[in-house]
């Protein structure tokens, strides 16, 4: 075997790292309030005993085996245990309802499939009928299917002793098994949840996977000494390449929560050194920290807010290396001792080397909180069919709005639409038995369309402004992106909800929804009486503090000449909450734009008029189902915009 | 699933004739009922007809002033509750009586005593036997916060809990002293339905895991009609109906005295 052909599969990986670091934890779980550990060898043995008993139940090669539940370790055995033989694993979400992993298992062509527990057992049966392929089930957990007694369930110990008997044997199987994988092969299906539409078979092949992660792996230093927490869903491409990709090539460990209801307690028993999370995560984090410093007494509280003065004014800097005073360093050293330490103690970050998050915007606040802690966090821009990887931040280089230059090894080009391309070695092969989505997403030389429409800033980094799809263009041609703008607005925690018009239009305006909680409190402070949501959005003080919101968004957007022109020019603020009943929302709260501008005709054209104030009378549902008429007269205000000129000296000062 | 194969055995707990008044009040009279190994028996009625007395009685609370109750093919005329608990009857109580400032998992612990076999100063000074009695008790205890999947409250002090999650927690308390017999005193009431159902299925998990023969009372029919091999009604202290859901269902007895009758 030489250098390079030993590592490009999972499992000869794996045969590697239990030769090399065989007594180096691999796995952990934890379980009866403990955690339990595997180390690389006896991983190993159970992922050779498994993949003999699967070879045994007559699971083939290029045969797929469906994996479903939360992160176990069995689980992850089970996806590596498949590829030693030639199968290839499908994880399918745990969460998903019958019918949804009906279609998945019926278009995956799925044979066999490995289930947690009773639940997703259940699950399996209960459209086994509509999946015809479907022939064995393997459980993990025996809880409560003692009394089912069909022949095709079959427990995990069965197998893995099925499994010891078979290699006994056929001694030469399992070896020779691992030694016929090579790179090219498929390693993974990861059905992508389609936000439209049904689901599409994302085809990854080891070498995708791999290569994509030994890039990453070099690009932050990982070692074999990290810890990670494996809590995201394991269908997810970015679980596939942290908890799985990632470790198998940097060989580090692997910890999986006693369930889901207990990670952030995990999580700080564990202290893990890598760790990712979406930035709703970051946001309840941050939440339930001020919410309890609240709660703090009055030392405590000061001693807080001091020094996340002191850090904010000089954290980033000194995580990125800059040059600060010495009294501030001398401060930031003694709030790491009285607050900063014990505070990452608290929430298992003392340990983190490096944090990425990803998926959509993070605001501005919440970043650069964790960055002023000392917490490495990063983000990334990725996708299931790239591998994940196609932008990250390199350390030092980390602004909250933009995204990163591209990846190692990925190129990217912008479409004139503005839609974003890249091309790297993680370009997946194929949607599966899907010839014309493939075609639709992936050129013939290799370029894949994201969807995303964004650009560069001078710095290189690349900044995502919204679905291609949803941007427009002003009327004298320059982008307008709405979601962009909307996020911007909304990282204001009085800002609940906004939606900005432009396209087509001269300039861009916008409706807003004040957050009923945060200005609620905010009346209740400063002694201002209301009577009901409409009555304090219409307050006089409210528009005030909103109107400054506003021009601070402008100022942002003033810095980014492609955007500049994008400034809120007029907006005013609804006298009812967006709905996702009355139709306004989406059930996941995304904007329905062409049902808001039905609705609200007249204020759209008050917007675009000279109108300082518009009447509107609309039909609101409630929450019994009951229909009524909700009638007011709207404000329309105007906000100052700025140049670049001005927006780069209040920068500076 | 119909695959359940149930193994109902012999009786396992007889009451014969229990008459028990308090001053004038007259709780129970003349009931006979008896429970048999693994089943899940319901015991239901309106407001007042003797149900929790009747659960009272039978783990030696209240000591009835006629009639004979027979455990495991012992007779006995008066049990006090510590000797129902050291023979393997644990229970439930309709309002939450739990340690509110302990933990989820310290609580649970108290399940143990009667299982620990090593003095006050043994398990003081924590060394040898008394250690390894800990670590087995502690493993036997976190077998119960698995299989009731509250591994998230293990450190949480109760009183910190909803009350869904606190009824479990009194359920785990029970389990833990490995009983034969477990009597629920409305397991499910002043819950919503997600934690009405989480509940049943911890239920019959028990049953069907432990083997554990379970008497409940219960208000809630829909609950008792699925979960019950039995349902015993009780009303004004009198017997009404014995049998499978289905047959008391239909009971005319039972009808008029839930709906009432005019008489």
């Amino acid at each position: 075997m030489n250098g390079t052909a030993a590592r490009d599969t999972f499992p000869k990986l794996l045969l590697r790292h239990a030769a090399e670091r065989g007594g180096q934890p691999a796995f952990r779980e934890k379980d009866y309030g403990i955690w339990q550990s595997w180390t690389w060898t006896q991983t190993a043995d159970e992922v050779r005993a498994l993949a003999c008993g699967l070879a045994a139940m007559g699971l083939r090669r290029g045969e797929k085996i469906a994996v479903i539940g939360d992160n176990r370790p069995r689980l992850y055995w089970t996806m590596v245990a498949a590829q030693a033989i030639g199968a290839i694993p499908v994880p399918v979400y745990q969460d998903s309802v019958a019918d949804e992993m009906a279609f998945v298992l019926d278009h995956a062509e799925i044979r066999f499939a490995m289930a947690e527990d009773q639940e997703q057992v259940d699950k399996l049966l209960e459209v086994k009928e509509r999946c015809p392929k479907l022939e064995q089930i393997v459980y993990s957990d025996r809880r409560g299917l003692r009394h089912y007694s069909q022949e095709f369930l079959h427990g995990f110990e069965a197998v893995q002793q099925l499994g010891r008997e078979y290699d006994d044997a056929r001694p030469g199987f399992y070896d020779e098994a691992v030694a016929s994988g090579k790179g090219s092969d498929t390693s993974i299906f990861l059905y992508t949840s389609g936000t439209t539409g049904q689901p599409k078979g994302v085809v990854l092949s080891f070498d995708n996977v791999l290569k994509t992660a030994e890039n990453s792996i070099v690009f932050d230093k990982l070692s074999d000494k990290e810890e990670l927490l494996a809590y995201l869903p394991m269908a997810w491409v970015g679980d596939h390449i942290f908890s799985y990709g990632q470790s198998y090539a940097a060989g580090f460990c692997v910890s999986c929560p006693e369930s889901s209801a207990t990670v952030m307690h995990d999580l700080r028993e564990l202290g893990p050194t890598y760790f990712f999370a979406p930035p709703r995560i970051f946001e309840n984090i941050l939440t339930t920290v001020m919410i309890r410093m609240e709660d703090a007494g009055r030392i405590k509280r000061w001693l807080f807010h001091s020094f996340m003065e002191v850090a904010k004014r000089c954290g980033i800097r000194i995580l990125n290396g800059e040059p600060v005073s010495g009294w501030d360093r001398f401060l930031y050293n003694l709030g790491e001792l009285l607050v900063y330490g014990p505070l990452k103690n608290t929430l298992g970050f003392s340990r983190i080397r490096l944090a990425y998050t990803a998926g959509e915007a993070i605001g501005p606040d919440i970043f650069d909180f964790y960055r002023s802690l000392g917490i490495n966090l990063k983000q990334l821009y990725g996708s299931t069919e790239a591998s994940v990887f196609i932008t990250m931040q390199p350390d030092g280089e980390i602004e909250a709005d933009t995204v990163g230059p591209p990846a190692p090894g990925v190129e990217i080009k912008l479409a004139e639409s503005g839609e974003v391309l890249f091309r790297s070695p993680g370009v997946f092969v194929e949607y599966y038995k899907n010839p014309e989505a493939t075609a639709e997403t992936k050129t013939d030389d290799g370029w894949v369309h994201t969807g995303d429409a964004g650009f560069f800033a001078d710095n290189g980094h690349l900044k995502i402004i919204d679905r291609a799809k949803d941007v427009g263009k002003l009327a004298d041609g320059s982008l307008f992106a709405p979601k962009y703008i909307e996020n911007k607005l909304k990282f204001f925690p009085n800002i609940k909800e906004a939606v900005a018009f432009g396209d087509r239009r001269a300039h861009v305006a916008a409706f807003l929804n004040i957050d009923l909680e945060a200005m609620g409190s905010w009346a209740e402070r400063n002694g201002v009486a209301y009577g009901s949501y409409q009555e304090l959005a219409a307050l006089p003080q409210v528009y005030d503090i909103i109107k400054g919101h506003v021009e601070q968004v402008n100022r942002d957007l003033a810095h980014d000449p492609q955007l500049a022109a994008s400034q809120i020019k007029r907006f005013l603020i609804l006298h009812k909450e967006l709905d996702a009943d009355d139709g306004e929302l989406t059930r996941t709260r995304k904007v329905r734009r062409r049902i808001i501008a039905e609705r609200y005709g007249p204020l759209i054209d008050g917007l675009y008029s000279d109108a300082t104030q518009v009447h509107i009378e609309i039909e609101v549902t409630f929450e019994d189902g009951r229909k009524g008429k909700l009638a007011g007269d709207l404000k329309i205000v105007e906000a100052a915009t700025s140049t670049a000129e001005a927006a780069a000296l209040k920068k500076a000062s | 699933m119909s695959t359940l194969q149930k193994r109902i055995g012999d009786t396992l707990l007889k009451v014969e004739g229990v008459s028990l008044s308090f001053g004038g009040v007259k709780a129970l009279s003349d009931v006979s009922l008896e429970i048999r190994e693994h089943e899940i028996l319901a015991i239901i009625g309106p407001n007042g007809a003797g149900k929790s007395s009747m659960l009272n009685v039978i783990n030696g609370f209240y000591h009835p002033q006629e009639g004979t109750i027979t455990y495991k093919g012992k007779a006995r005329h008066q049990m006090r509750p510590h000797e129902a608990a050291k023979r393997g009857i644990a229970r439930t109580f309709q309002n939450i009586a739990l340690f509110k400032g302990m933990s989820t998992l310290d609580n649970i612990m108290t399940g143990r005593i009667l299982k620990m076999r090593r003095n006050l100063l043994w398990q003081a000074l924590y060394w040898g036997p008394a250690q390894r009695e800990e670590i087995e008790h502690r493993a036997f205890v976190e077998n119960i916060i698995d299989f009731l999947e509250i591994q998230s409250i293990r450190k949480t002090p109760v009183g910190r809990l909803p009350y869904g999650l606190q009824k479990r927690v009194e359920l785990g308390r029970a389990l833990a002293m490995e009983p034969e017999l477990l009597l629920l005193d409305e397991p499910m009431a002043g819950m919503n339905v997600e934690e009405k159902e989480d509940m049943c299925r911890f239920v019959l998990d028990v049953n069907d895991e432990f083997g554990t023969t379970i008497a409940l009372i219960e208000h809630d029919m829909g609950v008792v009609m699925d979960i019950s091999d039995r349902v015993v009604v009780l009303d004004y202290g009198r017997k009404l109906a014995d049998g499978p859901p289905d047959a008391v269902r239909s009971n005319q007895d039972v009808i008029d005295a839930y709906l009432g009758v005019s008489h």
